[in-house]
């Protein structure tokens, strides 16, 4: 087993073009018949389901290799075309080089002293864009030449007719002569339009073998009917090979030069599709149903195509996916797992005399109990499927060095992901807790590093393997080692929703003797009984039971009071957003510090605890009751929007008795708008104070905006008082009829009402007109959404695509993927944000404080 | 002279960042840090450095990559107005996508002309602005013909707007002679240009180049607003032209800038550029109220300065140059890459990281980078 983790590596990988010799030595047959398959079903000699180019049928042994289906990676045949033809993509550089060198010698157009510059130039630069840029040069250089500096030739006019044809004036150049000219240009000069003597020469850039991909890349499917469909390669080989055939027969009966030219087309045609489906100017192949066939580079191209699809995203094994669900009772770390997929997903354990018993009775459970075993490996590296029938032999048989892949069970680890993976903090590592029914639970604090919330999203699971990936992924990507974000410095993960009001509610309140115990045991408080004063303990007391001794901190509240913590106590102040918040809770961030990961995940574990279980002896809800407004306040909220209205008014008065001065650099229409946005911004925010000063202390909606455990001030002044303006593109609604936004207004009218100022609020509704306009707004933000996600899905593939080689090197510096430095040091400092105090490296006036004393 | 932190840190041979040596000076300096206990605290402050120091191996690029590409999905679209103006700016997730493609010239050109302290006057700072802005023969004419009888433009001059503007006929007539020579005459408050070729098309193309001829302030500056920031009179200008506003009397060339990245690497060169590319970021990420640390924008930005050019983040830029033939196959353009990769007999040294994912082998990040290899046997035996 050891041998195994040394494994050889791929140094490199050699790109070239492929030469006859090369294809005809690679290949294993010839391919001459157009056909598949016989009458019978049986794939005919030499046709193009040769048994010798690989296997597809399960059960059935290669022909050449003798591996079963799966282990033969299948092999390559080919076709001789009886004349050759120009491979499409390389047309343009065929062209390049027919201009650049002499007709009559073959040499490149350049004398032999600037010949040897450009090779000094090109000296060592492959690779980089350098490279490429000396070739365009010498190409353009050469193409200047009207004579040959070596023969005295002229120079014809030669020009490309797309795609693949080529014309000297206005004579045709066939790819025969083409491949002649290529072919009596020497190694010396070739290297100059870039190209390799050894593994490009350009004479194979016009085909005369085609290589035949083996059988395994272009499966044949079998349909219900019995009806075999071939892959749209095959299809298109076919033609190629229909077409040769015919070329071929033409050219030996001797049939005249204009027959054998349109056949040669023909071939041209089919074998430039079989290249690429969509190049300019060639229709593109078609399936019998009119589907445009998938041909090589579609098969390569794009994010379904090989590249993006199979190669740097592969499916994986062991990895389950399903709804998520929340569950307040398990640990930021673990996470959820439904006894099916237990029961289906396995970690593999090697036997050793301590855990052989407990291993052999999880076989002897067998693969549909939990918790049981799937497969038994045997040192050979035979793999036994555990069933009910074989489980006690099996369980017999267990010896050491044996493997047996057991169900998943609590505290393993796994890689838990929820996609979009935007940051690191999308997959971590959790510990594994089986639970009944069907969804993957996780935590609620987690929730904002995977922006998870709990409407159907779905999850997916991965189990590492080997204990090393296990190990990996415990110390270095569980949910406590994440929990404060590279991107700002600050926790991402925290306290959300009805933990700060729970705790909000329990630090300003006085609780009972009883109410107390009964919260603390539910948080799983193990200390010291708390401090009663007449009978009552201070909600400041029971929530300083859980933070750290050693923990000095003064900050403000959301609202701006300030909240003193000291040495673990506090004294002061109460429980919000900033405090135990995600995105950046102050305590929490202290704490982090103080005690480490483990020390934070326990905080936050018994802090959020505590939270909810007074909030269940509180009783919490909220509801449009919460919105009521005594009618006195309802008759100053529309006294104020009289106010605004009359004052607009007069405003648009003024504008047009053409009183109203212009604000710099503006004309006096757009002042106008701007004083009557002000106006109205002004009415909304008097009437949303007018409310908000007769909504109670204990009025639910507005302590969760105060604390910031949800919603705004914002939300609830547009539920009980005023919506506000409705904007589209930055400015009051202007569109509909001329001059005009509805028919309900007068032509010109520039009220606040005829340009989307709605006064009504959620609670009252809204009129026809005014939930015409509110619509208006919000189908802007709608729209404004979906442009923005795939943009933004763009701009972080091309970052991630051109940042990903970008390493910290062993001594500092940063370096890319070429090895070049970067930053000789990571942002300046060395620091990684993650591990800094808010962005700074060292917080030298806390240090002073703590080893000094005030 | 050497100061006592600077004795201290060659006494225990520390190496800490400049902003915390300054920090402990300074805190020393005003006493609430006493002489004895510095050897103390810089003890702590050794250990805590040391602890937040980041990790050989670490993928700081797809750290940084994934910092600021995170919280585009939270940027608004919008351009906004410029301090209450009519100017328009773009600013959020279009402003930033324009950043990182190197764009030629940004959407919303803009310059930040800061004043000397001698301009610094309401007066001043509002005629400086008014030099600044640009002339043409279009903003001072009342309305043009065109003339085919003649085959020469007719244009009546908007005295007003010319005297507004700062200039007088004699001026303008100079400008214009020296411009279209012999073909241009004033008459009065009519210009006329004659066309070189008794040719409609020839008038119809002479109409745009009479129309643009510049006459006065800078070129391309088509807006100019003032603004006082705390006690400095500000200039905004819509349109930029770097090289020309450098050379105007008043501004302070130390402060005024662009938001027109490649004219500032034009002009000042690439430490300015990646200096600017920087700020730029900064500061569209906090216009639109996020939080991003400053090592992922500089790191961003020194990946596009490292080549001495600024290069975009992209198929035309870092992503279209990178060595390996397969990440840039992986990335976009696909067949083009490894057609030209094949006829240039290119080697990938699978030295990257989606190389090795598509080989399938462990890429060099993270816990992949150390190469170490222990030999079994051998422990075996001296057992």
């Amino acid at each position: 087993m050891t041998e195994d983790f040394i494994s050889k590596r791929i140094n490199s990988i050699k790109f070239g073009i492929l030469s006859p010799k090369m294809i005809k030595k690679m290949a294993v047959v010839k391919i001459i018949a157009p056909d598949t398959h016989d009458t019978d079903g049986y794939p005919i000699k030499s046709g193009l389901m040769d048994p010798r180019m690989g296997v597809i049928d399960p059960g059935l042994r290669c022909r050449t290799c003798k591996s079963k289906m799966g282990d033969c990676p299948g092999h390559f045949g080919y076709i001789e075309l009886a004349r050759p033809v120009i491979h499409s993509g390389y047309a343009k550089m065929v062209y390049n080089i027919l201009r650049a060198t002499c007709k009559d010698c073959s040499r490149i157009l350049l004398p032999q002293k600037t010949i040897d510059e450009y090779k000094e130039k090109m000296q060592d630069t492959l690779g980089s864009g350098e490279f490429e840029e000396i070739v365009a040069a010498a190409i353009k250089d050469a193409k200047k030449h009207k004579k040959c500096p070596h023969c005295k030739a002229t120079k014809h006019k030669i020009k490309l007719d797309k795609p693949t044809t080529f014309n000297e004036s206005n004579q045709r150049i066939m790819p025969t002569e083409v491949m002649e000219r290529m072919e009596n240009i020497p190694d010396d000069d070739i290297i100059l339009f870039g190209l390799n003597p050894e593994w490009s020469r350009p004479e194979w850039m016009v085909l005369t073998l085609l290589p035949v991909p083996p059988v395994t890349t272009r499966p044949s499917i079998t349909l219900e009917t019995g009806e075999r469909s071939e892959d749209d390669l095959t299809h298109k080989l076919v033609d190629i090979i229909r077409l040769n055939q015919r070329l071929r027969e033409n050219i030996e009966a001797g049939a005249p030069h204009l027959i054998i030219e349109d056949q040669w087309e023909l071939v041209q045609y089919h074998v430039t599709t079989y290249l690429d489906n969509e190049v300019t100017g060639v229709p593109t192949a078609r399936h019998r149903s009119g589907r445009p066939l998938k041909t090589l580079k579609q098969r390569l191209k794009g994010k379904e195509g090989r590249f993006r699809h199979s190669l740097a995203g592969k499916r994986v094994d062991f990895s389950a996916r399903t709804v998520v669900s929340p569950d307040p009772n398990i640990s930021i770390d673990e996470v959820g797992i439904p006894f099916k997929i237990a029961k289906e997903m396995t970690i593999p354990e090697r036997i050793t005399p301590g855990n052989k018993e407990t291993m052999r009775e999880l076989v002897l459970v067998g693969p549909d109990k939990y918790p049981g075993a799937n497969y038994l490996i045997r040192p050979d590296g035979k793999r036994k499927k555990i069933t009910e029938e074989n489980k006690e032999e099996l369980a017999e048989e267990i010896e050491l060095g044996y493997l047996v892949e057991r169900h998943l069970r609590d505290n393993d680890i796994v890689l838990f992901n929820r996609q979009p993976s935007l940051h690191r903090m999308s997959i971590m590592a959790h510990r594994v807790r089986v639970l009944p029914y069907n969804t993957f639970r996780l935590n609620l604090s987690v929730c904002a590093p995977y922006n998870a919330d709990f409407d159907g999203d779905e999850m997916n699971l991965h189990v590492p393997q080997t204990e090393e990936a296990r190990t990996e992924a415990r110390l270095l990507m569980s949910v406590q080692t994440q929990i404060r974000s590279p991107r700002f410095a600050g926790p991402i993960i925290g306290a959300i929703h009805d933990h700060i009001t729970g705790l909000y509610f329990l630090t300003i309140n006085k609780l009972t003797e009883k109410m107390a115990n009964d919260i603390l045991a539910r948080a799983g408080y193990t200390g010291e009984p708390l401090k009663t004063e007449g009978g009552l303990i201070n909600g400041k007391d029971i929530f300083s039971a859980f933070i750290p001794k050693g923990i000095f901190l003064k900050f403000k509240t959301k609202s701006g009071e300030p909240v003193v913590i000291k040495d673990g106590k506090m004294l002061q102040g109460f429980v919000d957003d900033r405090s135990v918040g995600a995105m950046g809770g102050r305590l929490l961030d202290e704490v982090l510090r103080k005690c480490g990961p483990t020390g934070v995940k326990h905080f936050l574990d018994s802090v959020t605890k505590l939270g909810i279980a007074y909030l269940d002896l509180l009783g919490f809800t909220t509801g449009i009751d919460d919105e009521d407004l005594p009618d006195n306040t309802k008759t100053a909220i529309d006294d104020t929007m009289k106010k605004s209205s009359k004052r607009i008014d007069e405003l648009i008065e003024e504008y047009a008795s053409g009183k109203l001065k212009p604000s710099k650099g503006k004309s006096v229409r757009d002042t106008l708008e701007e004083l009557i946005m002000l106006e109205l911004n002004k009415a909304r925010n008097n009437a949303g104070e007018l409310a908000e000063k007769q909504l109670k202390k204990d009025n639910f909606a507005l302590a969760m905006a105060k604390t910031g455990a949800r919603g705004s001030l914002l939300n609830i002044t547009q539920m009980s008082a005023c919506i506000g303006q409705q904007v589209v593109r930055g400015k009051r609604i202007m569109r509909g009829y001329a001059d005009r936004t509805l028919p309900h207004f007068s032509e010109g009218s520039l009220g606040a009402r005829a340009h989307g100022f709605v006064k009504s609020n959620y609670k009252s509704g809204m009129d026809p007109i005014e939930f015409f306009f509110h619509a208006m707004g919000g189908r802007e933000s709608l729209t404004d959404t979906a442009m923005r996600t795939p943009k933004s899905g763009y701009l972080q593939r091309r970052l991630i695509n051109a940042m990903q080689d970008i390493v910290v090197d062993y001594n500092e510096t940063v370096r890319d993927g070429r090895g070049i430095v970067i930053q000789f040091k990571y942002g300046d400092d060395g620091v990684d944000p993650s591990k800094s105090d808010h962005g700074r490296s060292v917080n030298v006036t806390k240090i002073i404080k703590d080893e000094v004393g005030e | 002279m050497t100061t006592e932190v600077q004795k201290m840190i060659e006494e225990k041979n520390a190496d800490l960042p400049l902003i915390v040596i300054k920090k402990l000076e300074k805190k020393l300096e005003s006493g609430k840090l006493k002489k004895k206990d510095l050897g103390k605290v810089m003890d702590r402050v050794m250990d805590v450095y040391e602890k937040a120091k980041i990790e050989p191996g670490e993928g700081v690029g797809v750290l940084a990559a994934q910092s600021i590409g995170e919280p585009g999905t939270q940027m608004m679209m919008r351009t906004k107005h410029y301090a209450g103006t009519a100017m328009d700016v773009t600013k959020g997730l279009p402003r930033l996508i324009e950043i990182f493609d190197a764009r030629r010239t940004p959407k919303t050109p803009m310059m930040t002309v800061h004043l000397t302290k001698e301009y610094n006057t309401a007066e001043k700072a509002e005629a400086l602005a008014h030099s600044i802005k640009e002339t043409q023969i279009r903003h001072i004419a009342k309305s043009l013909k065109l003339d085919f009888l003649k085959y020469r433009i007719v244009i009546d001059l908007n005295k007003e707007e010319l005297k507004k503007r700062g200039l007088t006929p004699k001026v303008l007539e100079t400008i214009i002679k020296e411009k279209f020579e012999k073909q241009a005459s004033l008459e009065k408050d009519t210009l006329i240009i004659k066309a070189p070729k008794k040719v409609a098309s020839v008038l119809q193309k002479l109409r745009g180049e009479v129309l643009k001829t510049h006459l006065s302030g800078i070129k391309g500056v088509t807006y100019v607003v003032i603004q006082k920031e705390d006690r400095n009179y500000m200039v905004y200008t819509q349109g930029t032209n770097l090289p020309d506003i450098l050379n105007v009397k008043g501004i302070d060339p130390k402060k005024t800038k662009t938001n027109d990245i490649k004219e500032i690497e034009r002009v000042f060169g690439i430490e300015a550029a990646r200096h600017m590319l920087v700020e730029e970021t900064k500061d569209t990420l906090k216009d639109a109220g996020l939080v991003v640390d400053y090592r992922h924008v500089s790191l961003v930005s020194d990946a596009m300065c490292a080549d001495g050019a600024i290069k975009a983040i992209g198929r035309h830029g870092i992503s279209g140059s990178k060595a390996s033939v397969l990440a840039r196959a992986s990335f976009e353009e696909t067949v083009k890459h490894l057609l030209k990769a094949s006829a240039y007999g290119e080697v990938d040294g699978l030295k990257g990281v989606v190389e090795n994912i598509i080989v399938g082998q462990v890429i060099a990040l993270g816990t992949g980078v150390p190469e170490l290899i222990m030999k079994t046997e051998e422990k075996k035996s001296k057992k």
